[in-house]
């Protein structure tokens, strides 16, 4: 389990440049980040090593920003490596919002973010298929 | 206390009548004699102040617009020498040259007993710590609150607009009970008042005026509970005599004319006939008693109804509907009359957005768009585009139906909407027609 802040961003030049400034001024590092987009607006999904800290300060600074949860998936990082895990959870039934690449490096393995419909019945399911998912603090300390 | 002035406010319909009738005439005289602009106008309507022996007659005297107003700029339709006026008043000016506004000393006194009825109507009294967050200077707001308020006795804090937190300071130190704004800059205080982490329960304010712009019904729901206040509607315009033209009593349901002084009428905007009692079109106002500058059936281009039954509270001066728009801030858009308190309401009816918002109209080829931005809150946002645009899909499919043209819903960043600390401006049309 981890937390993902969510900022809603207009889709305007300079919007994205003014979230990594206020991130960056206040000494916060972005582990992992997607943008998911429509003609209007954007979804700026970060993962960052102080999450609690960034929501308050993007908060302070005036966007509408939320926190989610996601899970970080451990996989090798060789070819299948991430369709091994999708099949797994597509065997049971997992449904996927929507899932990005974490950019750090972590020995031998990829990490990937994932989104899910219910957490409860994939933490579950990730356990009992051996599949290695990270906790909150081994994920920011990254 | 109930009233004011409770021989003028609720005097019998028959008297009203017929005091009405012999200040219309008096007005007439008094305009054909002193201006000649109205000489001319009434001339060409071929009619005589002499012509004018029941009310109905009014229909037959010459409309006065706001053009009239800037045609004469700046004193040319006052009807009394300069040395009489002792205060001049003047509109922003958005539109064009600034309307110009002069009053004699019983202009004034009779101002301030309007809006001592008004501010009574709403709950005021000597007890009353009434904070006046209108604007004081040119615009009427400011200092037509003020003196009314001196009259009934309340204790009065000349806050005038801006500055919000200091206002919300002054509310919570000086235990203000009532409050005089616009409702924009009403929930505009709510929300400051939020960010500071003051609640309404730390403050003793009880009751609102709030006027100089249309609201809704919605906006009022919003209002009162954001403020957990009992919020009135004021109506008013410098041209006639500044707020105080009418208010609503306890009952709120419409707000009484003080038909003491104005006679009203509500015309076809278009057609400019007299529409019968009920029927919706623009309000056009007579102001008869004023000495400085009478205006004789002055088109407010404010859209409301009459409604002439007698009320609960026992007034018996004809209460006209929260005023639905102006049509100056109406946007046709194919064909279609779209006000933004229509728009507004639609708004106020999904849970979580709040009330600011900013029509957009342009031209594509022939083909006009309308545009709502709506700001994305946090109780609305959600990590997921599918959500965010089912939202904003909702809100456009909503808007369609109530305005009967389509709406293209932006969603922007919070506090991108500019706020206002007068009146709010909700249109913004770059067609060039």
């Amino acid at each position: 389990m981890a937390k993902q802040i969510s900022v809603f961003l207009e889709n305007k030049t300079g919007r994205l440049a003014h979230v990594t400034k206020v991130l960056g001024d206040a000494q916060i590092n972005i582990r992992a980040l997607s943008i998911a987009d429509t003609s209007d607006f954007g979804i700026l999904r970060l993962i960052v090593n102080d999450p609690v800290k960034a929501y308050k300060i993007l908060k302070e600074a005036g966007f509408t920003v939320s926190e989610t949860e996601v899970i970080a998936v451990r996989m090798p990082d060789s070819p299948g490596g991430l369709a091994y895990v999708l099949d797994q959870m597509s065997e049971e039934n997992l449904n996927i919002e929507y899932l990005y690449a974490f950019l750090g490096m972590t020995g031998n393995d990829a990490l990937v973010i994932f989104k899910v419909e219910d957490f409860k019945k994939a933490k579950i399911a990730f356990k009992a298929k051996g599949i290695n998912f990270l906790d909150e603090d081994e994920l920011y300390q990254l | 206390m109930l009233y004011w002035d409770k021989e003028k406010e609720c005097m019998p319909r028959e008297h009203l009548l017929e005091l009405q009738l012999r200040r219309l005439k008096e007005a007439a005289y008094r305009v054909y004699a002193f201006v000649p602009a109205y000489k001319a106008k009434f001339d060409a309507a071929g009619i005589k102040p002499d012509d004018i022996n029941t009310l109905d007659d009014l229909k037959r005297m010459p409309f006065t617009t706001k053009q009239d107003l800037r045609d004469n700029y700046p004193f040319s339709l006052f009807a009394v020498p300069m040395s009489e006026v002792v205060r001049i008043h003047s509109s922003s000016g958005t539109t064009g040259k600034p309307t110009v506004v002069g009053y004699t000393r019983k202009d004034l006194e009779i101002w301030t007993e309007l809006m001592a009825r008004a501010l009574t109507s709403a709950g005021g009294t000597k007890r009353s710590v009434i904070q006046n967050a209108y604007g004081y200077g040119l615009f009427t707001g400011g200092l037509g609150v003020h003196y009314g308020a001196e009259r009934i006795g309340a204790s009065v804090i000349p806050s005038s607009g801006g500055n919000t937190k200091r206002q919300i300071m002054l509310m919570q130190d000086f235990g203000t009970t009532l409050l005089t704004c616009t409702p924009s800059y009403a929930l505009f205080m709510a929300e400051v008042m939020s960010e500071m982490g003051v609640k309404p329960s730390d403050l003793k304010v009880q009751s609102g005026i709030f006027g100089a712009e249309p609201w809704s019904e919605n906006m009022r729901r919003e209002i009162e509970n954001k403020l957990s206040i009992n919020a009135f509607d004021i109506y008013g315009l410098s041209e006639i005599i500044g707020p105080g033209v009418a208010i609503e009593c306890p009952y709120k349901c419409g707000l009484h004319i003080a038909e003491d002084h104005f006679l009203v009428e509500i015309i076809d905007p278009v057609t400019e006939e007299v529409l019968p009692d009920g029927s919706q079109g623009e309000l056009v106002i007579t102001s008869m008693t004023k000495e400085a500058l009478p205006l004789i059936r002055y088109r407010t281009r404010d859209l409301t109804t009459l409604n002439r039954e007698q009320c609960e509270c026992g007034r018996t001066h004809v209460r006209m509907q929260k005023v639905m728009g102006r049509s100056d801030d109406m946007v046709i858009i194919r064909g279609v009359n779209v006000f933004p308190s229509m728009v507004e309401s639609v708004l106020l009816n999904v849970p979580g957005v709040e009330p600011h918002y900013l029509l957009v109209v342009e031209r594509f080829g022939n083909l006009d768009q309308l545009e709502v931005q709506v700001e994305v809150s946090e109780s609305i946002f959600s990590d997921e585009v599918r959500k965010l645009e089912d939202l904003g899909r909702r809100i456009s499919k909503d808007l369609e139906s109530a305005l009967g043209v389509a709406v293209k819903v932006r969603l922007v960043e919070p506090k991108t909407i500019a706020r206002s600390e007068g009146k709010a401006q909700r249109v913004i049309d770059k067609r060039n027609i």
